[in-house]
């Protein structure tokens, strides 16, 4: 890595330094307005390759799935194969413009389709959409589809969603986002749901219950068992199951959510199907749902009538979520996903992330407590307390020194010091035992030599920062 | 793990003190230091009110944040405002100076359901 921290292109400024020179203007001149100049801008003043330099330095210090492991629990960040690049940039998909009509679009609206057609099989759902932007997009969407279907039924007084303590974290606040309010509910010694916590929750708000947001596998990695019987015991009291399928990843071709009672979740499609995620974005949320809420889907929504394909609205939709159909570029790369996989490769898909999870949890077993010791799925949940004075962000800075991207660490809020290792199946064995034994090292460091831990990273441009500070007084604007 | 005998506790690490006609609630040392440094707190209004286990503000560190439920029901007579320039009171002085607010309670009787200081200190020990 390049170890110099770079300057901000203000520090490099240089008065009259310019990057570009326009040609001779062949248009009357007119000046701008003066009450809309602004002096106070201070726009940095740079020549080109100053420019080219810094950005491409930038880049050099980048971390990302395309040069190193990066287990950061609950996002998957798995290989974004290549050919879904290629496929997205084909002439066809990347210059059609989403105004030309259905005639035009023919496709795109075959590819939509079949997408929706095929996350909607790996899911059991009876529909879907494709229009949310991301996977809190989609909850937000799967949230107002069980609003507006306790309203058409006449019961708007539910407004009341259960979410157990391990569920993924964005779901207390889509809740909050969509006017509802939330019941938190706690785990049992297994890591599960505690049904007789969920029974005095249902019984203390009836008729008032507008359903559950469960996220299976949990974010402790752990499948619950006692999915059907959640589910049957919130149909009970007249409420809708929302599953979050941010672990999907764990289950692809082997559990079907809409058979479990599962009402309405949305897939990830940055995720488990293998597109661009975080900074490299933009995201793709799905949702799928049973009978009884198709008509309240977001739409439009491709539909094949004979050999044509077209868009509609769902009869009762709680309207469009985004512009046109969603991300599309991000559809294309997720429809040659699939594609690749085919269902038997879903199958393995699954069964490799689970075995690669378990692999590092086994191994580190020895070195780490994990809180729920029984067999993980795509992840797990390790602590970081392993000797005095020793924190879990300090194991995390460690790691960075070794060349790995620190798991996830204090979430779940449930595990004390936690540290959330997702190895994802696209990692071959050799890497899979390169971050096992690093991790093996930090543990014998935390016991040997803690001060290497506190004062961890020393090995990047910008050593530890010090983020209580930068939390209590942030200082938002750059002045030179 | 310090304990204020005087006061009483949920499992949910709030605890509630009597304070002549109202009661001083907070955080319990436990959960100050499982959450770390205290970055920011948000308090509730005044004049609103909570029912018991009722979310009433919310407690941030650089860790996580974390939502606070009211121990006791009631209406909210004062907030600590000094947690607004200095969060940290609660990492320092969770029972003193780094109280979150002052409730009137409106059922006084749900304190004695709470955990005394013996049982609350066995809770906590479970995390």
């Amino acid at each position: 890595m390049n170890l110099v921290p770079e300057k901000l292109l203000h520090e490099m400024s240089s008065p009259g330094r310019i990057a570009v020179s326009l040609p001779a203007c062949d248009v009357p001149e007119t000046p701008v307005p003066a009450g809309l100049r602004r002096g106070d801008l201070r726009l940095p003043e740079l020549d080109e390759l100053s420019v080219v330099r810094h950005f491409t330095r930038l880049s050099q210090k980048n971390y990302s799935i395309d040069t190193h492991f990066y287990p950061l629990g609950s996002c998957t960040m798995k290989y974004n194969p290549k050919v879904n690049e290629l496929v997205a940039n084909l002439h066809g998909w990347r210059d059609t413009h989403p105004l030309i009509g259905d005639e035009f679009s023919q496709g795109a609206l075959e590819l939509i389709y079949k997408l929706q057609e095929g996350l909607r099989e790996i899911g059991g759902f009876a529909a879907a959409s494709l229009q949310p932007a991301a996977g809190a997009h989609g909850e937000l969407a799967g949230v107002f589809i069980m609003r507006a279907y306790h309203v058409a039924r006449g019961e708007a007084r539910r407004t009341k969603i259960l979410i157990p303590d391990s569920a993924h974290g964005t779901n207390p606040a889509t809740c909050t986002m969509a006017g509802m309010t939330t019941i938190p509910l706690p785990s049992d010694a297994e890591g599960g749901v505690d049904l007789h916590a969920l029974q005095v929750a249902l019984d203390s708000a009836t008729g008032e219950i507008a359903g559950i947001m469960i996220t299976n596998p949990n974010t402790l990695g752990l499948f619950d068992r006692n999915i059907e019987t959640i589910a049957k015991m919130v149909h009970d009291a007249g409420g809708l199951v929302y599953g979050d399928g941010a672990n999907m990843n764990a289950v692809t071709g082997v559990f079907k959510p809409g058979l479990s009672g599962i009402d309405v979740m949305h897939f990830n499609l940055h995720k488990t199907f293998s597109t661009p995620h975080g900074g490299g974005g933009p995201g793709a949320g799905f949702v799928g749902v049973g009978q009884e809420l198709m008509d309240f889907l977001p739409g439009p929504i491709a539909a094949k009538n004979g050999n044509k394909y077209a868009l509609y609205m769902p009869s009762r939709s709680i309207g469009s979520v985004k512009s046109f159909y969603g991300n599309f570029g991000v559809l294309v790369r997720a429809y040659a996903y699939m594609r690749m996989l085919g269902a038997e490769g879903f199958r393995r898909l699954a069964e490799n992330a689970v075995l690669n999870a378990n692999y590092i949890k086994v191994r580190l077993e020895g070195h780490y407590k994990v809180k729920y010791p029984r067999r993980c799925m795509h992840e797990f949940v390790a602590m970081g307390d392993i000797a005095p004075g020793i924190h879990t962000l300090d194991i995390a800075k460690r790691l960075i020194d070794y060349g790995f991207h620190p798991p996830t660490i204090y979430f779940p809020l449930i595990v004390p010091e936690a540290i959330m290792i997702e190895p994802t199946e696209t990692e071959n064995k050799e890497t899979l035992d390169a971050f096992v034994e690093v991790m093996i090292k930090i543990a014998d460091e935390a016991k040997t030599t803690p001060d290497l831990l506190h004062h961890s990273p020393t090995t990047t441009p910008i050593g530890r920062l010090d983020e209580v500070g930068a939390a209590r007084n942030p200082v938002l604007c750059f002045k030179g | 793990m310090k304990i204020d005998s005087a006061a009483r506790y949920q499992a949910s690490h709030e605890f509630a003190r009597k304070d002549g006609t109202v009661f001083v609630i907070g955080i319990s040392d436990h959960a100050q230091e499982a959450l770390g440094d205290i970055v920011f707190v948000e308090l509730p209004e005044v004049g609103k009110t909570f029912a018991k286990g009722q979310s009433f503000g919310v407690v941030e560190s650089v860790k996580a944040a974390s939502d606070l439920y009211m121990p006791i029901s009631g209406t909210v007579t004062a907030v600590n405002d000094a947690l607004g320039g200095d969060p940290a009171l609660v990492n320092r002085d969770c029972y003193g100076l780094g109280w979150i607010a002052k409730v009137e309670a409106t059922k006084a009787g749900e304190f004695e359901g709470l955990l005394d200081a013996a049982a609350y200190e066995k809770e906590a020990g479970k995390d």
